[in-house]
């Protein structure tokens, strides 16, 4: 079980454009639409959605690391071959793979905090608890992401979970609005379904104090999530690798 | 065969009926042989007979349908972390990270061995002036050679300090010089104690390096020994290559000789060969013949027939 924080480490950073985007985001759609909307349940728009860009960077920083990113260092670098030869093995990689995921969501998420901080979008120091959350938001989207990694025959196949999972969870997790005004079924299915529903309202709560449905059940639904998610996409890679 | 009285801390790697099977088709089918410690033992066959995948299983990367597998006295099942720490593995297909330097390469290997960052660093310089590597080693992969780029990945195999070195197709694609850079390092290897197995499909790769070999054909071993007892064997000392022509195969049949016949060509087997040319010269039609001294190609192409596979 040694080394996986090694092999971490071994993989290169770089995550610039992508700290970009929810920065902008920030401006664009926070002071712009911001400007019409003025505010949602007492809150400006643009302390609404700060929480909202957050989770979105969690989201995207570790759902790209371990689909796109894996499937490279997999398929086309057979980087995973070679480590494999080592005393390493393939749960074990895969695992390093899905932690640096996570740990890329964290790096993302702390920066992004920064800003909004420097702001003054988010209250402090709760805000700050948004750090070890990101890696647990960031777990469950690695693994979704591996899962998915472990089963495309090809990498432009990741365009179906992007279009089919990621885009509506990034619409209808109440991120932009309050999913209160969605008809009730797609409100049970999004709190059921979604990671990012639930990041969102716990993240909200830490960064303004609102909480829109219960944030014990959302982190509980979390963690319950998370564990199975990652058991599962180490046995279905080591499916895929395993011949 | 006196093998059950070798003892076994002479055999590095054995098999009993080794067999792999996947979906569709039986890729190893119940094979036995010993590799002996510090011997260069070689895997020979066509496209598709099982070599790789045999490979794969004596890695602990593939697991075996059924049988033995005992690599340096450890099964591969249950102790697989042990034998991969002891194995150095060349793979068939180039896996660098091109990420890195070819340096940071060899120190990131090694950090999975848990060596430590000096002694990795101290190994991975040696390694590197060995194989005449060290004004490239702050060099991005995909800007070496393809010869630069199997010298790297030995010598990355190289950072464990590996009993057993596992090399699949090492010289695939190389030109003459880095071919034999790497021979003569495959035999200094040998002499300071590692036991290497190597595949390939250069007949002259195999006769200069390999102790022992075994043919393989279709999941199966056909033929073991050594490199001039299996010429002798199959072959004689000697071929002599006539034109295929009908005239020439109503000689050769009549007179019950040895032979391999091709499309242009047919390769008489012989033990005497001035004998053979004469009397055939005199007696037959021969145009353009040549003698020369048997190969192992020979041995192969008259093992595995000439039929193309893929």
């Amino acid at each position: 079980m040694r080394n996986k924080d090694v092999f971490m480490k071994t993989i290169k950073i770089n995550f610039i454009p992508q700290l970009l985007e929810p920065i902008l985001y920030l401006f664009g759609i926070g002071y712009g639409l911001g400007f019409f909307v003025r505010e949602i349940d007492g809150l400006p728009y643009v302390e609404f959605i700060a929480p909202a860009l957050i989770c979105i960077s969690m989201m995207n920083s570790a759902f790209f690391e371990s689909t796109f990113a894996s499937f490279v260092r997999m398929y086309y670098q057979k980087t995973f071959d070679g480590i494999i030869n080592t005393p390493l093995n393939i749960d074990e990689v895969i695992f390093g793979e899905i932690l640096w995921a996570s740990t890329k969501s964290m790096i993302n998420a702390s920066i992004i905090l920064l800003v909004v901080s420097a702001l003054q979008l988010v209250r402090l120091p709760e805000s700050l608890l948004l750090i070890p959350l990101s890696f647990l938001v960031g777990l469950v989207f690695a693994s979704i992401g591996m899962c998915f990694t472990s089963l495309v025959p090809k990498i432009e196949f990741f365009n179906y979970p992007i279009f089919l999972l990621i885009t509506p969870m990034y619409l209808f997790s109440g991120t932009f609005f309050p999913m209160s005004i969605l008809p009730e079924q797609i409100q049970t299915i999004s709190l059921l379904i979604f990671p990012l529903a639930h990041a969102v309202n716990i993240s909200r709560w830490l960064t303004t104090g609102i909480a829109y449905s219960s944030i014990a059940l959302s982190l509980l639904w979390l963690v319950v999530v998370a564990v199975p998610l990652t058991i599962l996409s180490i046995n279905l890679m080591k499916k895929r690798l395993i011949v | 065969m006196k093998k059950s009285l070798i003892s076994n801390m002479s055999i590095a790697i054995s098999a009993e009926d080794l067999t792999k099977q996947f979906d569709d088709f039986l890729a190893v089918d119940h094979i036995n042989f010993q590799i002996n410690r510090n011997e260069i033992f070689g895997f020979l066959g066509p496209n598709g007979a099982g070599k790789t995948t045999t490979m794969k299983m004596i890695q602990c990367v593939s697991p075996k349908t059924s049988g033995s597998l005992m690599v340096n006295g450890l099964d591969v099942e249950k102790d697989s972390r042990s034998v991969k720490n002891i194995l150095g593995i060349v793979p068939q297909e180039n896996n660098l990270d091109p990420d890195f330097s070819v340096l940071k390469n060899l120190l990131v290997y090694a950090r999975y061995y848990n060596i430590s960052k000096e002694e990795a660093e101290r190994r991975a310089l040696e390694q590197l002036d060995f194989l005449q590597l060290n004004e490239k080693k702050d060099t991005m992969i995909d800007k070496l050679s393809g010869g630069m780029k199997r010298r790297v990945i030995l010598a990355r195999a190289l950072i464990n300090k590996p009993r057993i070195l596992i090399l699949d197709e090492p010289t695939t694609g190389l030109d003459p010089q880095a071919r034999h850079m790497i021979w003569d390092k495959i035999l200094s290897l040998k002499k300071e104690g590692v036991t290497v197995v190597l595949t390939t499909h250069y007949m002259e790769e195999a006769s200069q390096l390999c102790d022992r070999l075994v043919i393989m054909d279709l999941g199966k071993i056909i033929e073991e020994g050594s490199p001039q007892k299996l010429i002798q064997k199959h072959v004689g000392s000697h071929v002599v290559e006539v034109d295929n022509t009908p005239a020439v195969m109503k000689c050769l049949t009549e007179d019950g000789d040895k032979y391999e016949e091709f499309a242009n060509r047919v390769h008489v087997f012989a033990a005497e060969p001035e004998e053979l040319t004469s009397k055939l010269m005199k007696r037959c039609d021969f145009d353009k013949v040549t003698v020369r001294q048997a190969s192992l190609e020979d041995v192969f192409l008259k093992l595995t027939k000439k039929v193309l596979r893929d």
